[in-house]
């Protein structure tokens, strides 16, 4: 019989051990050091299952620190159930003060969202990221992709978006718009919706990424230049809510999301809460200095 | 000045696949030629006459001997040169009029002549302009420009081979059987054509069975037989001229 | 005029490919000599060994041979689709310019693949991406050569497309719905998309039917006679190499036997097996 007495007495700091962790902050420090690069690290086992965000969950355990405040968001809200759940293990494991407020965290992590509020140097912010590799959708080898990104062989990624142009006039990437980061990488900025990809462009915080399933990570160091890709005559674009607004605070400068109700009528609201709630309350949060927002007729 | 050195010159096919037979088809011929020149070569049925031709426009590899040919380059032996020099000299200098037109399908006749003519002149018109005139010039019916060479008769196919070895004024001619098939009045025309081309300087050898053709033609007639010259006898009717 | 002999576009010297474990022993066992190109030591197999030759700009060259020769293996060597196990090629695009081709860098190998070279692969499915549009194929050499402009590349896809007569408003279908004959069209127009100065057609017209074997044959020579692009056209059909070729090599058991003028090839062939193989033909 095999003795399990790594947890006899009690769960480690962060539930990681030391020595795992000391291994994921190695690999963070070089992902920070070759941005957009996909570094490959142990992921190692979780109480949770893979896919449920336990790269995000490595990365947060991994830097967390005593003093550190602690926000997680789920598609912009701080009450989702994995949200929930997550913050409570995170708290569990670390006693660390947990917040709402995006202006007052040192350590977000999100999926699939930007906070709308701009963020500070100080903070860092984590994505769980489902696909880490941009080019999959293009090549299904690891191999092959690998070599693509140490070549900077990037052809097949622009004749999927100019195909996508073709077909449907625009490039139908929702979310996970691929990004050129720092002129070399393609990287997949985790799902989040094109309305924050610009957010990440020469963003004040440091951006790291985690696929715990896919066992990569990588990151983008602060003041770093992110560009969507684009051609030079069918430009990158943001989602256009003109016409439409928050039926709370009749914004539509934040990205909106769409209520239908049961008689079918549809109704839109700000999808990040904790900046919907600041409106709320009639404070004035910074927005994020999104160029795209004021090009489109709001 | 001369302009081609024959000497020494045998051919012997080796048949591997039909027991290592080897058949001889020239042996030792020496002349040589002056620029401007036209030579008759002339004999029975496989006496080595085309052989001789097709050895120098090394659609033949000679087995020994050499073909020394002064081209506007210098001098070249044909039977030493690369393939990459005999293809430009092919292109630019020599052409081979065959007995047989061997052509493209689906090629009109009138692009089939100007074929060459398309390697310098990249306006097609231009060359076609000047294939048309060599065409009307040889009568052959119009209506028969545009259409696919591979169905004409014996006559017609032999006046298109004929257009399309002369456009272009080359420097070297030869040619295998200009006037045979030929009705006497468009014989006329082709001896006319080939005495013009050696007025503006070509050069010509030429294979005939035709005495008219020969008496009208050359300038000095090689008698070949058994794969070897019998005699070389300047043209008495040219000489009186 | 005659250009001087170190104008050359494409120079090849001592290209060898052997699958397995070699020594001397492996090519100098091997051979049309002794009919085979597996070597009796160990087992492996010469593809092609001591390939030499010189390509000038414009000209076409035809490797001619039966199955298992090694002929496609030369084209595609050169095209970097196998790796060499000995030998070099130099690539001379422009005046003072000479790239060792085979031993550059995966980079630069990709350059020169894109801009310098074009592929015509008997199977459609290995010189295109079936998931793309015809547009987007073609559109993808233009892209690696730095066009990101979508109506540019539409423009010239289409301007391609109509040169080699497939209809224009197939531009944006996938290549799959297409016929074999156009399929190779397709082909055709990505591998000439970028003007390169050099292109590959292994064996082509292979497996089409007999009409638009014609068809794809006549618009081969007619771009090559616009164009004055150097072609290297293997086939183990001998009317193909009539039709398109300057010279040709004959090859077996992985060596050239015999390389002259086609015309001379085929009327007065040298070697045993270039003169059985003409007699094949007739």
């Amino acid at each position: 019989m095999i003795d399990n007495n790594k947890y006899i007495n009690k769960y480690n700091f962060a539930f990681i051990d030391e020595a795992t962790k000391k291994e994921i902050r190695r690999k963070l420090l070089k992902a920070v050091a070759i941005p957009g690069y996909q570094v490959p690290y142990s992921s190692p086992e979780m109480p949770i299952s893979r896919g449920w965000g336990t790269g995000g969950l490595h990365v947060t355990l991994a830097i967390i620190g005593k003093d550190d405040v602690f926000k997680i968001i789920d598609q912009g809200s701080d009450a989702s159930v994995n949200a929930c759940n997550l913050r409570d293990f995170v708290h569990t494991m670390t006693n660390v003060r947990t917040t709402f407020d995006t202006a007052e965290a040192t350590l977000i992590q999100t999926r699939h969202r930007i906070t709308e509020e701009a963020l500070l140097p100080h903070q860092i912010y984590i994505y769980q990221v489902p696909q880490p590799e941009p080019l999959r959708s293009v090549e299904r080898y690891e191999n092959k992709t690998r070599q693509m990104h140490a070549e900077g062989d990037y052809a097949k990624m622009f004749v999927s978006l100019y195909e996508s142009i073709v077909l449907h006039g625009a490039v139908m990437h929702g979310a996970d718009y691929p990004v050129m980061v720092n002129d070399r990488y393609i990287m997949a900025p985790s799902p989040i919706p094109k309305w924050d990809v610009p957010n990440l462009n020469h963003s004040k915080a440091l951006h790291l990424f985690g696929a715990g399933r896919e066992k990569r990570l990588y990151a983008v160091p602060p003041f770093t230049k992110v560009a969507p890709l684009e051609f030079i005559d069918v430009k990158f674009d943001i989602e256009n809510f003109s016409g439409k607004k928050c039926y709370k605070t009749s914004s539509n400068k934040a990205f909106l999301d769409e209520l239908i109700y049961d008689d079918g009528s549809k109704n839109y609201v700000i999808n990040d809460s904790n900046y919907l709630d600041k409106l709320m309350e009639n404070e004035t949060p910074q927005q994020h200095t999104n160029p795209y927002i004021n090009k489109i007729a709001l | 000045m001369k302009i081609l050195e024959v000497s020494g010159l045998s051919k012997t096919f080796n048949l591997h696949i039909l027991h290592n037979k080897k058949i001889e088809a020239l042996k030792n011929i020496d002349f040589s030629m002056e620029e401007g020149e036209i030579i008759g070569l002339t004999g029975k049925s496989g006496s080595g006459k085309s052989s001789l031709m097709k050895c120098i426009y090394r659609t033949y590899l000679a087995s020994t001997g050499t073909i020394l040919y002064h081209s506007d380059k210098g001098k070249k032996d044909l039977v030493q040169a690369s393939d990459h020099e005999m293809i430009e000299l092919r292109k630019t200098e020599i052409t081979y009029c065959s007995q047989f037109l061997s052509v493209i399908p689906r090629v009109t006749a009138i692009d089939v002549v100007c074929e060459n003519l398309f390697r310098v002149e990249k306006n097609k018109e231009i060359a076609r302009a000047k294939a048309r005139e060599i065409l009307a010039y040889l009568g052959l019916a119009e209506e028969l420009w545009d259409a696919f060479p591979a169905t004409f008769s014996g006559g017609e196919q032999q006046r298109i081979n004929l257009a399309r070895a002369v456009l272009g004024n080359p420097k070297f001619l030869l040619i295998d059987e200009p006037t045979a098939s030929l009705d006497a009045k468009t014989k006329e025309a082709v001896i006319r054509l080939i005495l013009n081309l050696k007025k503006q300087g070509s050069s010509v050898i030429c294979i005939s069975h035709d005495d008219y053709t020969i008496d009208q033609l050359v300038d000095r007639n090689i008698e070949m037989q058994n794969g070897t010259i019998v005699s070389i006898q300047s043209n008495p009717k040219k000489e009186n001229s | 005029m005659i250009r001087n002999d170190d104008n050359w576009l494409l120079r090849v010297r001592n290209l060898t490919k052997i699958y397995g474990a070699y020594n001397e022993q492996t090519v100098a066992r091997t051979g049309p000599e002794f009919n085979s190109n597996i070597c009796p030591d160990n087992g492996s197999i010469v593809a092609c060994a001591d390939i030499n030759f010189d390509l000038y700009p414009g000209e076409v060259l035809g490797i001619v041979g039966e199955s298992g020769s090694g002929k496609s293996t030369i084209v595609k060597l050169l095209y970097f689709d196998l790796e060499k196990t000995n030998g070099e090629a130099f690539l001379k695009p422009y005046e003072n310019d000479t790239l060792n081709i085979l031993d550059e860098s995966n980079q630069k190998k990709k350059f020169i693949r894109n801009n310098l070279m074009g592929m015509v692969y008997q199977n459609p499915r290995d010189g295109l991406n079936f998931n793309f549009s015809s547009g987007g194929n073609i559109g993808e050499k233009l892209i690696m050569s730095g066009n990101m402009h979508v109506g540019n590349i539409r423009n010239r896809a289409t301007e391609l497309l109509s040169k080699t007569e497939v209809p224009v408003q197939r531009l944006d279908d996938l290549p799959a719905f297409f016929s074999g004959g156009m399929q190779q069209r397709v082909q055709i127009s990505k591998a000439i998309a970028n003007n390169p100065p050099l292109l590959f057609l292994d064996e082509v017209t292979t497996g089409l039917d007999v009409s638009v074997q014609a068809k794809v044959l006549d618009l081969i020579r007619e771009m090559q006679q616009e164009l004055g692009i150097a072609m290297i056209v293997v086939s183990h059909d001998l009317s193909v190499i009539r039709m398109l070729t300057d010279r040709t090599m004959v090859m077996k058991n992985g060596r050239i036997v015999e390389s002259g003028l086609t015309d001379q090839i085929l009327q007065d062939p040298q070697h045993e097996y270039a003169q059985l193989l003409v007699s094949s033909l007739l």
